[in-house]
Protein backbone atom coordinates (compact mmCIF):
# COMPACT_ATOMS: atom_id res chain seq x y z
CA UNK A 1 0.00 0.00 0.00
CA UNK A 2 1.36 3.25 -1.09
CA UNK A 3 0.84 6.08 1.05
CA UNK A 4 2.26 10.07 1.57
CA UNK A 5 4.04 11.40 4.39
CA UNK A 6 0.93 13.72 5.21
CA UNK A 7 -1.15 10.17 5.33
CA UNK A 8 1.30 8.82 7.37
CA UNK A 9 1.20 11.39 10.21
CA UNK A 10 -2.20 11.49 9.91
CA UNK A 11 -3.21 8.13 10.89
CA UNK A 12 -0.66 7.98 13.45
CA UNK A 13 -2.10 11.04 15.19
CA UNK A 14 -6.00 9.66 14.49
CA UNK A 15 -4.47 6.28 16.31
CA UNK A 16 -3.49 8.47 19.79
CA UNK A 17 -7.06 9.75 19.94
CA UNK A 18 -9.14 7.62 22.38
CA UNK A 19 -12.55 6.88 22.23
CA UNK A 20 -14.93 9.64 24.37
CA UNK A 21 -11.70 12.64 24.24
CA UNK A 22 -12.68 15.71 24.07
CA UNK A 23 -10.44 17.59 21.35
CA UNK A 24 -9.63 20.96 20.55
CA UNK A 25 -8.75 21.06 17.15
CA UNK A 26 -7.40 22.65 14.74
CA UNK A 27 -7.38 23.23 10.34
CA UNK A 28 -5.41 20.64 8.27
CA UNK A 29 -3.80 17.48 9.43
CA UNK A 30 -5.34 17.62 13.20
CA UNK A 31 -8.68 18.41 11.76
CA UNK A 32 -8.02 15.22 9.23
CA UNK A 33 -6.97 12.97 12.03
CA UNK A 34 -9.93 13.62 14.32
CA UNK A 35 -12.29 13.15 11.66
CA UNK A 36 -10.34 9.88 10.58
CA UNK A 37 -10.36 8.56 14.69
CA UNK A 38 -14.13 9.42 14.99
CA UNK A 39 -14.80 6.91 11.56
CA UNK A 40 -13.23 4.42 12.51
CA UNK A 41 -12.20 3.63 16.86
CA UNK A 42 -13.68 6.67 18.02
CA UNK A 43 -17.25 7.12 17.13
CA UNK A 44 -17.75 9.28 20.90
CA UNK A 45 -14.83 12.08 20.22
CA UNK A 46 -16.11 15.14 20.90
CA UNK A 47 -14.31 17.90 18.39
CA UNK A 48 -13.84 21.40 19.64
CA UNK A 49 -13.02 24.42 17.53
CA UNK A 50 -11.01 27.53 18.78
CA UNK A 51 -13.51 29.85 17.04
CA UNK A 52 -16.21 28.15 19.63
CA UNK A 53 -17.68 25.64 18.21
CA UNK A 54 -18.67 22.49 20.32
CA UNK A 55 -19.58 19.18 18.90
CA UNK A 56 -19.11 20.01 15.09
CA UNK A 57 -19.71 17.58 12.36
CA UNK A 58 -18.37 19.68 9.12
CA UNK A 59 -19.51 18.16 6.07
CA UNK A 60 -16.29 19.73 4.50
CA UNK A 61 -12.98 20.19 4.81
CA UNK A 62 -12.61 23.92 6.46
CA UNK A 63 -10.12 25.74 5.06
CA UNK A 64 -9.77 28.05 8.22
CA UNK A 65 -10.33 27.30 11.58
CA UNK A 66 -13.66 29.55 11.61
CA UNK A 67 -15.26 27.36 8.53
CA UNK A 68 -19.50 28.29 8.15
CA UNK A 69 -19.12 24.01 7.73
CA UNK A 70 -18.20 24.16 12.16
CA UNK A 71 -21.49 25.36 12.86
CA UNK A 72 -24.21 24.19 11.26
CA UNK A 73 -24.95 20.70 12.77
CA UNK A 74 -23.01 21.55 15.85
CA UNK A 75 -24.02 20.90 19.53
CA UNK A 76 -23.49 24.23 20.67
CA UNK A 77 -21.69 27.57 20.01
CA UNK A 78 -19.95 30.03 22.24
CA UNK A 79 -17.97 33.03 22.41
CA UNK A 80 -13.98 32.94 22.52
CA UNK A 81 -14.23 34.25 25.70
CA UNK A 82 -15.90 31.64 26.92
CA UNK A 83 -14.41 28.32 24.87
CA UNK A 84 -10.93 29.40 26.10
CA UNK A 85 -12.46 29.84 30.05
CA UNK A 86 -15.18 27.32 30.23
CA UNK A 87 -13.90 24.40 28.55
CA UNK A 88 -10.28 25.16 28.22
CA UNK A 89 -8.91 26.95 31.59
CA UNK A 90 -12.01 24.65 33.42
CA UNK A 91 -10.05 21.70 32.70
CA UNK A 92 -12.69 20.20 30.46
CA UNK A 93 -10.47 19.59 26.96
CA UNK A 94 -8.75 16.12 27.06
CA UNK A 95 -6.41 16.19 23.58
CA UNK A 96 -4.73 19.72 21.91
CA UNK A 97 -3.16 19.34 18.76
CA UNK A 98 -0.25 21.50 17.76
CA UNK A 99 2.39 22.65 15.18
CA UNK A 100 4.65 25.40 14.78
CA UNK A 101 7.76 26.58 12.92
CA UNK A 102 10.02 24.73 15.79
CA UNK A 103 10.11 22.15 18.61
CA UNK A 104 12.66 21.32 20.97
CA UNK A 105 14.04 18.77 23.23
CA UNK A 106 11.91 19.33 25.51
CA UNK A 107 8.60 19.83 23.52
CA UNK A 108 8.68 23.50 23.60
CA UNK A 109 7.03 24.93 20.54
CA UNK A 110 8.23 28.74 18.81
CA UNK A 111 5.42 29.95 16.59
CA UNK A 112 6.30 33.49 17.21
CA UNK A 113 9.58 34.50 15.45
CA UNK A 114 13.02 33.45 14.49
CA UNK A 115 15.78 35.37 15.78
CA UNK A 116 15.56 38.38 18.52
CA UNK A 117 11.91 39.85 19.13
CA UNK A 118 12.39 42.94 18.85
CA UNK A 119 14.40 42.96 15.66
CA UNK A 120 12.68 39.42 14.03
CA UNK A 121 14.48 38.53 11.05
CA UNK A 122 11.75 36.48 10.62
CA UNK A 123 7.89 36.81 12.13
CA UNK A 124 5.93 34.14 12.32
CA UNK A 125 2.00 34.37 13.20
CA UNK A 126 2.22 34.04 17.38
CA UNK A 127 0.69 32.19 19.58
CA UNK A 128 -3.19 32.47 18.85
CA UNK A 129 -4.99 29.84 21.16
CA UNK A 130 -1.59 27.26 20.94
CA UNK A 131 -0.40 28.73 24.31
CA UNK A 132 -3.67 27.88 26.21
CA UNK A 133 -4.12 24.72 24.44
CA UNK A 134 -0.23 23.57 25.38
CA UNK A 135 -0.66 24.71 29.09
CA UNK A 136 -3.67 23.39 29.68
CA UNK A 137 -5.11 20.73 27.54
CA UNK A 138 -5.15 17.40 29.44
CA UNK A 139 -2.56 15.93 26.73
CA UNK A 140 -0.98 17.24 23.58
CA UNK A 141 0.42 16.51 20.57
CA UNK A 142 2.56 18.15 17.91
CA UNK A 143 1.98 16.94 14.81
CA UNK A 144 5.01 18.27 12.23
CA UNK A 145 7.71 17.16 9.40
CA UNK A 146 10.66 15.51 10.70
CA UNK A 147 13.38 18.32 9.79
CA UNK A 148 16.47 19.76 11.24
CA UNK A 149 15.40 23.39 11.14
CA UNK A 150 12.23 21.96 13.07
CA UNK A 151 13.84 20.50 15.84
CA UNK A 152 16.69 22.68 17.04
CA UNK A 153 17.68 22.06 20.86
CA UNK A 154 16.38 24.96 21.81
CA UNK A 155 13.85 27.22 20.60
CA UNK A 156 14.49 30.87 20.04
CA UNK A 157 11.08 31.85 21.99
CA UNK A 158 8.93 29.49 24.06
CA UNK A 159 5.08 30.83 22.60
CA UNK A 160 4.03 27.01 24.17
CA UNK A 161 5.40 25.21 27.00
CA UNK A 162 6.91 21.86 26.55
CA UNK A 163 8.47 20.53 29.37
CA UNK A 164 10.73 23.98 29.72
CA UNK A 165 14.04 22.83 30.92
CA UNK A 166 13.11 19.49 32.64
CA UNK A 167 9.74 18.05 33.71
CA UNK A 168 9.89 19.79 36.94
CA UNK A 169 9.78 22.71 35.85
CA UNK A 170 6.64 22.51 33.87
CA UNK A 171 5.06 21.42 37.16
CA UNK A 172 6.44 23.94 39.15
CA UNK A 173 5.07 26.46 36.88
CA UNK A 174 1.59 25.65 38.04
CA UNK A 175 0.34 24.96 34.11
CA UNK A 176 -2.81 22.34 34.74
CA UNK A 177 -2.00 19.92 31.42
CA UNK A 178 0.27 17.32 31.74
CA UNK A 179 2.26 18.84 28.41
CA UNK A 180 3.07 16.89 25.26
CA UNK A 181 2.77 13.51 24.96
CA UNK A 182 3.87 12.70 21.49
CA UNK A 183 5.75 14.47 18.58
CA UNK A 184 4.28 12.93 15.57
CA UNK A 185 6.79 12.80 12.23
CA UNK A 186 6.86 11.37 8.98
CA UNK A 187 10.31 9.19 10.16
CA UNK A 188 8.39 8.23 13.69
CA UNK A 189 7.12 9.63 17.24
CA UNK A 190 9.02 11.41 19.73
CA UNK A 191 7.60 11.05 23.56
CA UNK A 192 8.71 12.53 26.58
CA UNK A 193 11.06 10.59 29.21
CA UNK A 194 11.32 10.71 33.27
CA UNK A 195 12.71 14.15 32.98
CA UNK A 196 10.56 15.51 30.00
CA UNK A 197 13.30 14.84 26.93
CA UNK A 198 11.19 13.85 23.78
CA UNK A 199 13.13 10.18 23.12
CA UNK A 200 12.66 8.57 19.73
CA UNK A 201 9.55 6.03 20.66
CA UNK A 202 8.65 4.46 17.44
CA UNK A 203 9.38 4.18 14.18
CA UNK A 204 7.34 4.32 11.23
CA UNK A 205 8.22 1.23 8.62
CA UNK A 206 11.02 2.38 6.31
CA UNK A 207 12.24 4.95 8.62
CA UNK A 208 15.19 4.33 11.13
CA UNK A 209 17.39 5.84 14.23
CA UNK A 210 19.86 7.63 11.34
CA UNK A 211 17.49 9.07 9.66
CA UNK A 212 16.05 10.48 12.85
CA UNK A 213 19.28 11.30 13.93
CA UNK A 214 19.96 13.05 11.06
CA UNK A 215 17.10 15.12 11.00
CA UNK A 216 16.85 16.75 14.49
CA UNK A 217 19.07 19.42 15.94
CA UNK A 218 19.87 17.03 19.21
CA UNK A 219 21.62 13.48 20.07
CA UNK A 220 18.21 12.01 20.10
CA UNK A 221 18.13 9.02 22.71
CA UNK A 222 16.21 6.12 21.89
CA UNK A 223 13.69 4.18 24.19
CA UNK A 224 14.47 1.14 26.00
CA UNK A 225 10.70 0.28 24.42
CA UNK A 226 11.16 1.51 20.74
CA UNK A 227 8.38 0.39 18.69
CA UNK A 228 7.31 0.38 15.11
CA UNK A 229 3.98 1.92 14.12
CA UNK A 230 1.49 -0.49 11.80
CA UNK A 231 1.65 0.88 8.15
CA UNK A 232 -1.63 2.94 7.32
CA UNK A 233 -4.69 0.23 6.47
CA UNK A 234 -6.62 0.60 3.16
CA UNK A 235 -9.66 1.24 4.95
CA UNK A 236 -8.07 4.17 6.82
CA UNK A 237 -6.36 5.32 3.56
CA UNK A 238 -9.71 5.15 2.28
CA UNK A 239 -11.75 7.39 4.10
CA UNK A 240 -8.72 10.14 4.29
CA UNK A 241 -9.01 10.18 0.00
CA UNK A 242 -12.52 9.68 -0.23
CA UNK A 243 -14.22 10.84 2.27
CA UNK A 244 -12.01 13.68 3.92
CA UNK A 245 -9.72 14.98 1.55
CA UNK A 246 -11.39 13.93 -1.51
CA UNK A 247 -9.54 17.03 -3.78
CA UNK A 248 -6.17 16.67 -2.46
CA UNK A 249 -6.13 19.86 -0.05
CA UNK A 250 -3.94 18.36 2.64
CA UNK A 251 -2.51 14.75 1.66
CA UNK B 1 -34.14 57.04 17.97
CA UNK B 2 -32.68 55.97 14.37
CA UNK B 3 -29.70 55.77 14.24
CA UNK B 4 -29.25 54.85 10.28
CA UNK B 5 -26.28 56.71 9.02
CA UNK B 6 -24.94 55.57 5.58
CA UNK B 7 -21.33 53.67 5.97
CA UNK B 8 -19.75 56.89 4.78
CA UNK B 9 -21.19 59.00 7.00
CA UNK B 10 -20.50 56.82 10.53
CA UNK B 11 -16.71 56.39 9.03
CA UNK B 12 -16.72 60.45 8.76
CA UNK B 13 -18.04 61.04 11.98
CA UNK B 14 -16.84 58.41 14.51
CA UNK B 15 -13.30 56.91 13.01
CA UNK B 16 -10.49 59.44 13.63
CA UNK B 17 -7.02 59.79 12.56
CA UNK B 18 -4.91 58.19 15.61
CA UNK B 19 -8.05 56.49 16.96
CA UNK B 20 -7.43 52.47 18.46
CA UNK B 21 -10.06 50.62 16.29
CA UNK B 22 -11.47 46.97 16.86
CA UNK B 23 -13.11 45.54 14.20
CA UNK B 24 -14.36 42.76 15.55
CA UNK B 25 -15.66 38.89 13.90
CA UNK B 26 -13.75 35.55 14.67
CA UNK B 27 -13.22 34.72 10.78
CA UNK B 28 -16.91 35.30 10.55
CA UNK B 29 -18.75 38.54 10.01
CA UNK B 30 -15.30 40.88 9.61
CA UNK B 31 -16.36 44.09 8.57
CA UNK B 32 -14.29 44.38 5.12
CA UNK B 33 -17.02 46.87 3.66
CA UNK B 34 -16.06 49.38 6.93
CA UNK B 35 -12.32 48.91 6.09
CA UNK B 36 -12.38 49.95 2.58
CA UNK B 37 -14.51 52.87 3.52
CA UNK B 38 -11.60 54.02 6.27
CA UNK B 39 -8.96 53.36 3.05
CA UNK B 40 -11.34 55.46 0.85
CA UNK B 41 -11.49 58.50 3.44
CA UNK B 42 -7.56 58.21 4.23
CA UNK B 43 -8.02 57.83 7.52
CA UNK B 44 -3.86 57.94 9.01
CA UNK B 45 -2.19 56.45 12.47
CA UNK B 46 -4.70 54.07 13.32
CA UNK B 47 -3.87 51.14 16.23
CA UNK B 48 -5.64 48.56 15.08
CA UNK B 49 -6.65 45.92 17.27
CA UNK B 50 -7.91 42.28 16.57
CA UNK B 51 -7.15 38.75 17.86
CA UNK B 52 -6.53 37.79 14.21
CA UNK B 53 -5.75 40.97 11.82
CA UNK B 54 -6.61 38.92 9.19
CA UNK B 55 -6.61 40.45 5.74
CA UNK B 56 -8.63 43.48 6.66
CA UNK B 57 -5.62 44.85 8.78
CA UNK B 58 -3.46 43.69 5.95
CA UNK B 59 -5.27 45.85 3.68
CA UNK B 60 -5.51 48.70 6.00
CA UNK B 61 -1.64 48.22 5.67
CA UNK B 62 -1.38 48.49 2.89
CA UNK B 63 -3.38 51.33 1.95
CA UNK B 64 -0.81 53.48 4.55
CA UNK B 65 -3.59 53.71 7.73
CA UNK B 66 -1.94 51.44 10.22
CA UNK B 67 0.86 52.86 12.87
CA UNK B 68 0.45 49.82 15.49
CA UNK B 69 -0.93 46.48 15.29
CA UNK B 70 -2.84 44.39 18.24
CA UNK B 71 -3.32 41.21 18.10
CA UNK B 72 -3.02 37.19 19.07
CA UNK B 73 -2.52 35.62 16.00
CA UNK B 74 -1.35 37.61 12.36
CA UNK B 75 -1.93 34.39 10.02
CA UNK B 76 -3.95 34.33 6.81
CA UNK B 77 -6.55 31.76 8.34
CA UNK B 78 -5.81 28.28 6.77
CA UNK B 79 -3.48 29.63 4.19
CA UNK B 80 0.26 31.39 5.89
CA UNK B 81 1.38 35.06 6.50
CA UNK B 82 -0.19 38.28 6.34
CA UNK B 83 2.68 39.57 3.52
CA UNK B 84 1.82 43.34 4.12
CA UNK B 85 2.19 43.11 8.37
CA UNK B 86 4.32 41.02 8.33
CA UNK B 87 6.88 42.97 6.29
CA UNK B 88 5.58 46.04 7.81
CA UNK B 89 7.39 44.33 10.92
CA UNK B 90 10.29 42.96 9.80
CA UNK B 91 11.27 46.35 8.42
CA UNK B 92 10.91 48.14 12.01
CA UNK B 93 7.86 50.15 10.31
CA UNK B 94 5.43 49.21 12.55
CA UNK B 95 4.78 49.14 15.69
CA UNK B 96 2.91 45.79 17.74
CA UNK B 97 1.83 44.63 20.79
CA UNK B 98 1.17 40.96 21.09
CA UNK B 99 -0.82 38.29 23.20
CA UNK B 100 -1.94 34.80 23.42
CA UNK B 101 -5.98 34.45 22.25
CA UNK B 102 -7.04 34.48 25.89
CA UNK B 103 -4.62 37.42 27.02
CA UNK B 104 -6.44 39.24 24.41
CA UNK B 105 -9.74 38.30 25.24
CA UNK B 106 -9.01 38.61 28.66
CA UNK B 107 -8.08 42.34 27.77
CA UNK B 108 -11.48 43.08 25.98
CA UNK B 109 -13.40 41.42 28.54
CA UNK B 110 -11.67 43.47 31.40
CA UNK B 111 -12.96 46.39 29.27
CA UNK B 112 -16.27 45.43 28.41
CA UNK B 113 -17.08 44.29 32.54
CA UNK B 114 -15.38 47.83 33.38
CA UNK B 115 -12.51 45.32 35.43
CA UNK B 116 -9.57 46.98 36.25
CA UNK B 117 -7.99 43.77 34.76
CA UNK B 118 -8.56 40.15 34.04
CA UNK B 119 -6.98 37.38 35.42
CA UNK B 120 -6.08 33.95 33.63
CA UNK B 121 -3.86 30.79 35.21
CA UNK B 122 -0.78 30.31 34.47
CA UNK B 123 0.25 28.23 31.00
CA UNK B 124 3.80 27.58 31.52
CA UNK B 125 4.72 29.58 28.39
CA UNK B 126 7.66 32.21 29.50
CA UNK B 127 8.55 34.51 26.49
CA UNK B 128 5.40 36.75 25.82
CA UNK B 129 5.42 37.50 29.76
CA UNK B 130 8.92 38.80 29.30
CA UNK B 131 8.54 40.99 25.96
CA UNK B 132 5.29 42.93 26.98
CA UNK B 133 5.18 44.59 30.14
CA UNK B 134 1.56 44.44 29.72
CA UNK B 135 1.38 40.93 31.08
CA UNK B 136 2.04 40.83 34.85
CA UNK B 137 1.63 38.44 37.51
CA UNK B 138 0.03 39.18 40.67
CA UNK B 139 -0.68 37.08 43.76
CA UNK B 140 -4.36 35.27 44.35
CA UNK B 141 -5.34 36.98 47.83
CA UNK B 142 -7.47 33.46 48.40
CA UNK B 143 -4.21 30.97 47.41
CA UNK B 144 -1.27 33.00 47.34
CA UNK B 145 -0.89 31.55 43.72
CA UNK B 146 0.34 33.49 41.41
CA UNK B 147 -1.77 34.50 38.70
CA UNK B 148 -1.11 36.40 35.10
CA UNK B 149 -3.19 39.67 34.64
CA UNK B 150 -3.73 42.25 31.60
CA UNK B 151 -4.88 45.38 31.25
CA UNK B 152 -8.35 46.35 29.79
CA UNK B 153 -8.90 47.45 26.29
CA UNK B 154 -10.90 50.00 25.27
CA UNK B 155 -10.69 50.79 21.52
CA UNK B 156 -11.90 54.21 20.30
CA UNK B 157 -14.79 52.42 18.22
CA UNK B 158 -15.31 49.07 17.31
CA UNK B 159 -17.19 48.33 14.10
CA UNK B 160 -19.48 44.76 13.69
CA UNK B 161 -20.94 43.08 11.26
CA UNK B 162 -24.28 41.37 11.97
CA UNK B 163 -26.64 39.42 10.16
CA UNK B 164 -29.92 41.68 11.59
CA UNK B 165 -30.64 44.76 13.55
CA UNK B 166 -33.42 47.60 14.28
CA UNK B 167 -32.49 50.89 13.54
CA UNK B 168 -31.79 51.54 16.67
CA UNK B 169 -29.06 49.32 17.29
CA UNK B 170 -30.38 46.33 18.78
CA UNK B 171 -28.47 43.63 16.98
CA UNK B 172 -28.49 40.12 16.47
CA UNK B 173 -25.72 37.44 15.60
CA UNK B 174 -25.80 33.33 14.99
CA UNK B 175 -22.70 31.69 14.03
CA UNK B 176 -19.29 32.10 15.17
CA UNK B 177 -19.94 34.95 18.04
CA UNK B 178 -15.95 35.09 18.15
CA UNK B 179 -15.41 38.78 20.35
CA UNK B 180 -18.04 40.77 18.84
CA UNK B 181 -19.98 41.27 22.09
CA UNK B 182 -16.79 42.14 24.48
CA UNK B 183 -15.37 44.53 21.36
CA UNK B 184 -18.82 46.36 21.41
CA UNK B 185 -18.97 46.58 25.40
CA UNK B 186 -15.28 47.67 25.81
CA UNK B 187 -15.13 50.24 22.96
CA UNK B 188 -16.09 53.88 23.49
CA UNK B 189 -18.09 54.00 20.00
CA UNK B 190 -20.12 51.27 17.86
CA UNK B 191 -20.77 51.02 14.19
CA UNK B 192 -22.72 48.42 13.22
CA UNK B 193 -22.78 47.25 9.75
CA UNK B 194 -25.85 44.80 9.14
CA UNK B 195 -27.06 42.53 6.31
CA UNK B 196 -30.90 43.52 7.26
CA UNK B 197 -32.18 46.01 8.88
CA UNK B 198 -35.30 44.59 10.52
CA UNK B 199 -38.36 46.01 12.16
CA UNK B 200 -38.31 45.85 16.16
CA UNK B 201 -40.88 43.06 16.49
CA UNK B 202 -38.62 41.28 14.81
CA UNK B 203 -35.95 41.73 17.10
CA UNK B 204 -38.38 41.31 20.10
CA UNK B 205 -39.25 38.09 18.49
CA UNK B 206 -36.05 36.26 19.42
CA UNK B 207 -34.79 38.54 22.14
CA UNK B 208 -31.98 35.39 23.39
CA UNK B 209 -30.58 36.24 20.10
CA UNK B 210 -29.72 39.91 20.50
CA UNK B 211 -25.93 40.34 21.80
CA UNK B 212 -25.42 44.01 20.95
CA UNK B 213 -28.41 46.38 22.75
CA UNK B 214 -29.34 49.75 21.14
CA UNK B 215 -27.59 51.54 24.08
CA UNK B 216 -23.94 51.00 22.81
CA UNK B 217 -24.61 51.52 19.66
CA UNK B 218 -24.09 55.20 18.04
CA UNK B 219 -24.73 54.09 13.92
CA UNK B 220 -26.30 51.73 12.13
CA UNK B 221 -25.39 50.78 8.56
CA UNK B 222 -27.35 48.76 5.99
CA UNK B 223 -24.32 47.14 4.25
CA UNK B 224 -25.24 43.92 2.51
CA UNK B 225 -22.32 41.06 1.77
CA UNK B 226 -20.50 43.67 3.87
CA UNK B 227 -18.34 40.76 5.25
CA UNK B 228 -16.84 39.63 1.70
CA UNK B 229 -14.32 37.85 0.98
CA UNK B 230 -15.37 36.60 4.70
CA UNK B 231 -18.71 35.26 5.23
CA UNK B 232 -21.98 35.67 7.02
CA UNK B 233 -23.36 32.80 8.18
CA UNK B 234 -26.95 31.49 6.69
CA UNK B 235 -26.39 34.80 4.11
CA UNK B 236 -23.05 33.72 1.87
CA UNK B 237 -20.21 31.72 2.05
CA UNK B 238 -16.28 32.26 2.78
CA UNK B 239 -14.81 33.23 -0.66
CA UNK B 240 -11.51 30.63 -0.03
CA UNK B 241 -10.15 31.23 -3.30
CA UNK B 242 -9.67 34.96 -2.41
CA UNK B 243 -7.98 33.66 0.62
CA UNK B 244 -5.63 31.64 -1.51
CA UNK B 245 -5.30 34.64 -4.08
CA UNK B 246 -4.34 37.60 -1.51
CA UNK B 247 -0.72 35.48 -1.11
CA UNK B 248 -0.41 35.74 -4.72
CA UNK B 249 -1.47 39.19 -4.51
CA UNK B 250 0.05 40.30 -1.31
CA UNK B 251 3.58 39.48 -2.60
CA UNK B 252 4.01 42.71 -5.01
CA UNK B 253 3.65 46.59 -4.21
CA UNK B 254 2.38 46.61 -7.76
CA UNK B 255 0.11 44.18 -7.52
CA UNK B 256 -1.03 45.33 -4.14
CA UNK B 257 -1.53 48.64 -5.40
CA UNK B 258 -3.49 47.62 -8.14
CA UNK B 259 -5.93 45.86 -6.19
CA UNK B 260 -6.61 48.78 -3.99
CA UNK B 261 -7.14 50.90 -7.00
CA UNK B 262 -9.61 48.67 -8.81
CA UNK B 263 -11.66 46.77 -5.64
CA UNK B 264 -11.08 49.86 -3.22
CA UNK B 265 -10.59 53.35 -4.85
CA UNK B 266 -11.99 52.50 -7.83
CA UNK B 267 -15.66 51.88 -6.35
CA UNK B 268 -17.76 54.14 -4.60
CA UNK B 269 -19.62 52.06 -1.96
CA UNK B 270 -19.72 48.46 -1.46
CA UNK B 271 -23.34 48.14 -3.47
CA UNK B 272 -20.51 48.74 -6.54
CA UNK B 273 -17.93 46.23 -4.71
CA UNK B 274 -20.42 43.58 -4.96
CA UNK B 275 -21.94 44.23 -8.05
CA UNK B 276 -18.53 44.16 -9.82
CA UNK B 277 -17.72 40.65 -8.32
CA UNK B 278 -20.04 39.53 -11.11
CA UNK B 279 -22.61 36.80 -11.30
CA UNK B 280 -20.22 33.59 -11.10
CA UNK B 281 -18.80 34.78 -7.47
CA UNK B 282 -22.42 35.46 -6.29
CA UNK B 283 -23.71 31.78 -7.42
CA UNK B 284 -20.20 30.45 -5.62
CA UNK B 285 -20.80 31.75 -2.70
CA UNK B 286 -24.52 30.93 -2.09
CA UNK B 287 -25.58 28.97 0.56
CA UNK B 288 -28.83 26.91 0.84
CA UNK B 289 -31.27 27.44 3.69
CA UNK B 290 -30.86 24.86 7.47
CA UNK B 291 -33.35 26.63 9.08
CA UNK B 292 -33.23 26.02 12.98
CA UNK B 293 -36.37 24.41 14.69
CA UNK B 294 -38.64 27.21 16.17
CA UNK B 295 -38.54 27.84 19.87
CA UNK B 296 -41.33 29.48 21.95
CA UNK B 297 -41.07 32.10 24.17
CA UNK B 298 -44.69 31.81 25.34
CA UNK B 299 -47.18 34.23 25.03
CA UNK B 300 -47.85 36.02 28.47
Amino acid sequence: MNYNNAELMTVNAARLLRDGDVVFVGVGLPNLACNLARRTHAPNLVMIYEAGVIGARPSRLPLSIGDPCLVSGATAVCSMYDIFSFYLQRGNVDVGFLGGAQIDRFGNINATVIGDYNQPKTRLPGSGGSMEIAGWANRCYIITPHQKRRFPEKVDFITSAGFLSHRKEREASGARGKGPQGVVTHLGILEPDENGEMVLAALHPGANIDMIQQNTGWEVKVSVNLRETQPPSAEELRILREDLDPTGIYI
Amino acid sequence: MSKLHTLSEAIKKYVHDGDVIYAAGFTHMIPFAAAHEIIRQKKKNLTVARATPDLIYDMLTAAGCVKKVIFSYMGNPGVGSLRIMRDAIEKGEMEWEEYSHFGMISRLQAGATGLPFMPMNQTGAPSLEKANPNIKRITDPFTGVEVIVVPPLNPDVAIVHVQRCDKHGNSQIWGIVGEQKEAAFASKHVIITAEEIVEEDIIRSDPNRTVIPSIIVDAVCQVPFSAHPSYTQGYYDRDNPFYLAWDEISQSTEKIQNWLDEWVYGVKDRDEYWEKLGEETHNRLKVSPRLSSPIDYGDY
